[in-house]
């Protein structure tokens, strides 16, 4: 009673002016926190730098590893079965055998290379043409070249390999596969590696931004004593140095965001010229924007994670004497 | 307002700051609570500020027990005391109208109302003028009273001070001192512990003193037996 007669008194804010208060708070910490970080140019370069390029690692071995497992895609994409026929088979069979395997569920499409187109392709491009000429016949077999849908697995493809090497026809059946399975192991390897690597930075970006806000509180013992004598609850103190951590993250991510995109740009003379020399097309992947996006939030959230450890080991011991 | 019903203090080591006080500051009235440095004056403050729990006996501040007050509902407790400390410990990173809204933002008050209250109690004070000033800024009175102003903003009903005048010379002590008793003539219950026995002396108020934990002079009514 004596409570309510005392607010009647005091007059004291309402529930729906305290819920508008209350964000307005958050607000103004988040606005007061940003504040404190330009008042302390160097400790903030200095710790979102240390955030920045601890971030940037992990990201730019992801990359790596994106960028190899886009190459190895097209790789793998290019799986092509090579089939020797026997010398007996007529051009008439083997074209037969073609046409069935093209039909095929799980075959893509299929390329069939006569004896004779063999030979003629050989003699020009081997530089043997005169010795060739010497030859009482041709030693080359009709080939069937089977590229398997697109997307089958290995097992498929070893399955579809066995099927093909049975027909009475196929001397031969041949799939070089073997480096790309150990490619897509070492792979696998990388894979691992780079998660533990990103488990391990994002543990040092706890501590660092710990660390940060722990220091934080240290210099602000003497405010924090006095807002708490004031009446202020353990939350509202809180609320600025968690703030503090968040900026810390969202601007640490920003800078290892920078960090990669520039060394891509350092990367990307060499690799053109690479391009050139190969004939070939090998688009660098980076950032994509969801990329972009999951990096900020981990960041930022790495960032309020940091602070609030911080916050919820040092504040609490804080208390006026 | 304040009851201490046979109140003791002893902080580790065995060292008894009060022994057996009993005290009443009823609604709406002024005392001095005096007494050499380590007399207890600081202690019996820090009691009814929710720093320091009694050892033994009863301490209430608007009936409620400050000894099983949980942790959580102390800085609610806080908001009905506006508390003046003799380094005035103002924030030096903000300024003065930021300083005495202080309490206003905690609470949770609107902003048309943080901005409205402030200048009142900065009015209040004599210091309207220098409200975007730097607290470094300010002369030690003007800091002194830019501290009550921030104790005062949000009308609590009882204003506790720690030595408000000890950093100051008598003039500025006696401003000081006669902003307390133009606060205690609107209502609100005011305890100052001062050892500027002259100045006491002068305003006519009721006096306690502590004497190695003890209370040795109490001109307030004894206590009113009540149940609890």
């Amino acid at each position: 009673m004596v409570m309510a007669t005392n607010k009647k008194r005091r007059n004291r804010p309402e529930i729906s002016n305290k819920l508008a208060a209350y964000f307005l708070h958050h607000l103004q910490s988040l606005v007061f926190s940003l504040g404190k970080i330009y008042k302390a140019p160097t400790t903030t370069i200095m710790t979102v730098a240390v955030i920045g390029i601890t971030l940037s690692l992990p990201c730019g071995f992801y990359l790596f590893l994106k960028n190899i497992e886009t190459m190895s895609g097209d790789l793998s994409s290019s799986t092509q079965i090579t089939l020797y026929l026997d010398l007996k088979t007529s051009e008439k069979s083997a074209r037969k055998l073609n046409n069935t395997l093209a039909s095929k569920v799980m075959v893509q499409n299929t390329e069939f290379i006569s004896r004779d187109s063999a030979l003629q392709t050989f003699r020009q491009s081997s530089g043997f043409g005169e010795s060739i000429n010497t030859l009482l016949s041709n030693p080359l077999p009709h080939t069937i070249v089977v590229i398997p849908k697109n997307n089958s697995d290995k097992f498929e493809i070893k399955n579809l390999l066995n099927s093909l090497q049975s027909l009475p026809e196929v001397k031969i059946a041949k799939l070089d596969t073997e480096w790309l399975e150990r490619l897509f192991t070492i792979l696998e390897i990388a894979k691992r590696a780079v998660g533990i690597i990103t488990l391990l930075f994002a543990f040092a970006v706890l501590l660092i931004i710990g660390n940060t806000i722990r220091l934080d509180i240290q210099n602000r013992y003497q405010e924090i004593i006095v807002t708490k004598l004031i009446g202020a609850t353990n939350a509202f103190i809180r609320r600025p140095f968690l703030y503090g951590g968040l900026w810390y993250g969202l601007f640490g991510g920003i800078v290892s965001w920078i960090i990669i995109e520039l060394s891509y740009i350092a990367i990307s003379g060499p690799l053109n010229r690479l391009n050139l020399l190969y004939q070939a097309k090998l688009d660098i992947v980076t950032f994509s924007f969801q990329d972009f996006i999951i990096l900020i939030a981990s960041s930022t959230l790495l960032g309020l994670i940091g602070s609030w450890i911080a916050v919820a080991k040092h504040l609490n011991q804080i208390e006026p004497t | 307002m304040i009851e201490f019903k046979n109140v003791s203090k002893r902080f580790e080591g065995g060292f008894d700051a009060l022994r057996n006080v009993n005290m009443q500051l009823g609604e709406g009235e002024m005392a001095f609570l005096t007494g050499h440095s380590g007399a207890g004056k600081s202690t019996l403050l820090k009691i009814i500020s929710l720093i320091e729990k009694p050892t033994r006996g009863q301490a209430l501040l608007n009936r409620i027990n400050l000894k099983t007050v949980s942790k959580r509902r102390v800085p609610y407790i806080r908001r009905n005391i506006g508390i003046i400390f003799q380094d005035h410990q103002l924030l030096f990173d903000r300024t003065v109208f930021d300083n005495v809204a202080l309490p206003l933002i905690i609470q949770g008050y609107r902003h048309q109302e943080i901005a409205k209250r402030t200048r009142a109690a900065l009015d209040k004070v004599g210091l309207l003028h220098k409200d975007k000033a730097m607290p470094i800024t300010l002369s030690g009175g003007e800091q002194q009273r830019v501290g009550i102003a921030r104790a005062v903003v949000h009308k609590p009903m009882l204003l506790l001070a720690d030595e408000p005048t000890g950093n100051l010379d008598p003039a500025l002590s006696r401003e000081i001192m006669q902003i307390f008793v133009d606060f205690h003539q609107v209502g609100v219950s005011v305890l100052v512990a001062s050892h500027d026995l002259d100045l006491i002396d002068e305003l006519k108020k009721p006096v306690l003193t502590l004497n190695g934990g003890e209370m040795t002079h109490n001109d307030l009514q004894p206590i009113t037996a009540y149940e609890s």
